[in-house]
């Protein structure tokens, strides 16, 4: 098989197959991040733009990292609040960059749909670093690869995810994601955080953590974010810890061997306790190492794989 | 000055006449509705295979003059119109200024006449720069020529303020235009909320933000006695509340759009902020209420809430993207696809586009009635032709259906005796 996608924007449209390409060129890719001489020439010549307009350390870190590994160039850019704040339209931004002519623009944004708009008006790739409440391709790859990595195979395992549903790119991408490599997925937050229909996208939904947790391989946790508390959404951190964080002896309601994941950054002692989070059963910094492979994978293939050896 | 249309299928639901006449004008009025007219004199039009219908009139439009020239002015969306088979429209406030004294209303009427291609008929404020506080001078602003009142765009948060408007726009036997939403429960949200703004990542609209203000604004008018008239109606509780004012009494009257009964929620998938306004786009079952209500009479008029905005306004990231599409050119084919479908019949739809909005409006249009004014909509039913955003004829090309193929036309229009706009 092969697999060049131009862009990755989601999830959504994968098959099976593609996501397992992917999860099977991230293994080769793996072992270059553990050698002496971190860097092969793969991508040497190339542009990528990581182009950032919400603030994030781990994701466009391990893209860059990816990036120079594989010996492409690469540049990011921060830019703060929205386009409209700026006072240039995303499109223009876009295409001033794209006259640098870049390769690959791995984007993040605030606006659900930015990278699909952004992919619709360039002729480079679009790599998804997440949008809005969208997707955010990479990490759900990344955690399928951990999950992988620790259980084997994805197929028949019962994935729980924790916390604020609604505003969760990562999220909806999970769905996807272990869906179509056979897991069988669980949503639990309180109802102010589980958005209407969610269930339509492939996953049962509890209205309490225990429920959702109780016999599963795979326990993933979100963060919540403070600035929510106060709102409409939750009353308190406080009370948000008590019913739906991670703590005390909770885990031992999911399988023995399961895991915990999270995508970090966590918040100790809100929706993961120290002791779980430091504990043996959690596997956040694999996610953390794995996403340097997943992403060198993604941005190798977009580039054009194999082919870029027959060049 | 004679004209004579010739062997059309004259559809004039206002006199209950569906058959095969000649309409004989005479100085911009129908004189003579007839089988075989000698032309006399007369300027002949032939229309055999065209039904000929009074013009039709639009309710709901925004014509952005005076402030918003950029998007639309008086003169190219009543060029619009006149494209559409449109010759009467009414025009929401919304304007900067707002419409909310006499001297932004003569503006617009007198633009209107003297360089417009159909009839404009002002709506103006119910409160003072549509700022919620203080109602404006409804009496004056009536005599001036506004046919209602309306802060469309926005909703009359406050509920009292809204029952006085009901009760003092009825002082002076003018409808209230209500926008029904509650923007607490709208929340920043841009899109209808179901499972299609859960899978996209965009902020929903539930339908009860739509309709707890409809219910309101019902039992205001049935509180008050006034006539309420609920602008583009979206949702299916909507419609059956409209239906259930209706029978129990209440002076309610309602529109619907062309895009809430053609389109669902579905559409946004790619991110295209033309499929963006508000009340936004529904879930199919809301679609089929609204269809159900224009069948059994519930919906009485079908307007286009024409809303202008410039490219740069749409082509940005679908959350921050205006609300609004422009209607006046497609509402005509997007009516004629009810009757193809067999939702109305032909001169129901008629009467949804003409002589119903007309009195909603309380203006002498709509109508084929000898001594009428001569706006006359003749429309080639079955030419397929396919909806080119480019081509429109408003300043602003934000149509939700560009690149579809539709059916039906006008061919000409003809306001008071004169062609206005002829393909």
């Amino acid at each position: 098989m092969s697999f060049n996608p131009k862009h990755i924007l989601g999830i959504k449209n994968l098959t099976a197959d593609e996501i397992n390409f992917i999860l099977d060129t991230a293994e080769s890719f793996k072992e270059i991040n553990t050698r002496q001489i971190k860097k092969v020439p793969t991508l040497r010549g190339k542009t990528i733009i990581n182009l950032f307009y919400e603030a994030s350390t781990r994701t466009r870190t391990s893209f860059e990292i990816a990036g120079k590994r594989l010996s492409a160039d690469t540049v990011n850019i921060s830019a703060s609040g929205s386009s409209v704040v700026k006072g240039e339209t995303l499109e223009d931004t876009a295409k001033n960059i794209q006259a640098m002519h870049p390769d690959i623009i791995v984007m993040r944004h605030n606006a659900s749909g930015a990278c699909q708009y952004l992919a619709d008006r360039l002729d480079c790739s679009v790599v998804n670093a997440g949008d809005g409440m969208h997707e955010h391709p990479s990490q759900a790859l990344l955690d399928a690869f951990t999950i992988r990595q620790h259980k084997g195979s994805i197929n028949g395992l019962t994935v729980a995810i924790i916390g604020d549903i609604t505003h969760s790119r990562v999220v909806r991408s999970n769905i996807y994601c272990l869906n179509k490599l056979g897991a069988k997925v669980r949503l639990a937050g309180p109802g102010t955080m589980l958005p209407t229909g969610i269930e339509k996208l492939g996953c049962e939904v509890f209205n309490n953590l225990e429920d959702a947790i109780r016999d599963a391989d795979v326990v993933m946790m979100l963060r919540i974010q403070r600035e929510r508390q106060g709102t409409p959404l939750i009353p308190s951190v406080r009370e948000y810890a008590r019913f739906f964080g991670l703590n005390g002896n909770k885990m031992e309601l999911a399988k023995k061997d399961a895991i915990v994941m999270h995508p970090g950054p966590i918040n100790r002692g809100v929706e993961l306790g120290t002791a779980i989070a430091d504990g043996p059963q959690n596997v956040i910094l694999n996610q953390v190492e794995n996403g340097v492979a997943v992403r060198m994978a993604l941005l190798y293939l977009v580039a054009g794989g194999e082919k870029l050896n027959s060049d | 000055m004679k004209i004579l249309i010739k062997s059309g299928r004259v559809v004039d639901p206002a006199n209950k006449i569906d058959e095969k006449l000649d309409i004989l004008v005479v100085d911009g009025k129908v004189a003579e509705l007839a089988a075989n007219i000698d032309p006399g004199g007369a300027e002949v039009i032939n229309a055999a295979g065209l039904i000929v219908t009074p013009g039709l009139v639009d309710m709901h439009t925004h014509l952005r003059d005076p402030g918003y020239e950029y998007k639309e002015d008086i003169v190219s969306g009543t060029r619009a119109a006149a494209a559409g088979g449109v010759t009467s429209v009414a025009c929401m406030p919304n304007t900067s200024p707002v419409n909310d004294s006499l001297a932004i209303t003569k503006y617009i009427i007198s633009k209107a006449q003297e360089q417009g291609s159909a009839n404009v008929f002002p709506i103006g404020s119910i409160t003072k720069g549509m700022g919620g506080e203080l109602l404006t001078e409804m009496g004056e602003l009536k005599e001036g020529g506004c046919v209602g009142f309306s802060d469309d765009g926005l909703p009359v948060k406050n509920g009292e303020m809204m029952r006085r408007g009901l009760e003092y726009a009825n002082t002076f036997g003018v409808p209230i235009f209500t926008h029904a939403e509650d923007i607490s429960l709208v929340a920043g949200g841009s899109m209808n909320e179901g499972p299609i703004s859960t899978e996209l990542g965009l902020k929903g609209i539930p339908w009860v933000a739509e309709d707890a203000v409809t219910a309101r604004d019902i039992m205001l008018a049935e509180l008050t006695g006034a006539h309420l008239h609920v602008c583009h109606v979206s949702t299916k509780g909507s419609v059956e509340l409209v239906r259930h004012g209706k029978a129990r009494g209440v002076r309610v009257t309602c529109e619907a759009t062309p895009h809430h009964f053609m389109l669902t929620d579905e559409a946004i998938r790619g991110y295209d902020a033309n499929f963006k306004m508000n009340p936004p786009l529904r879930s199919q079952g809301d679609v089929d209420a609204v269809r159900a209500g224009l069948a059994d009479g519930t919906i009485d008029a079908i307007a286009t809430d024409h809303a202008p905005h410039h490219i740069d306004e749409k082509n940005v990231e679908f959350a921050i993207a205006m609300n609004g599409v422009v209607g006046l050119e497609t509402m005509l084919p997007l009516t004629l696809k009810l009757v193809a479908e067999k939702v109305l019949d032909l001169s129901k739809a008629i009467a949804l586009l003409t002589c119903q909005p007309a009195e909603i409006l309380g203006i002498d249009r709509g109508t084929l009635a000898v001594g009428a004014v001569a706006d006359i909509t003749l429309i080639n039913p079955n030419k397929e032709w396919t909806v080119e955003a480019d081509k429109l004829h408003s300043k602003s090309k934000n149509t939700s259906f560009d690149g579809r193929t539709v059916r039906g036309y006008a061919v000409r229009t003809i306001l008071a005796g004169k062609t206005v706009f002829e393909r």
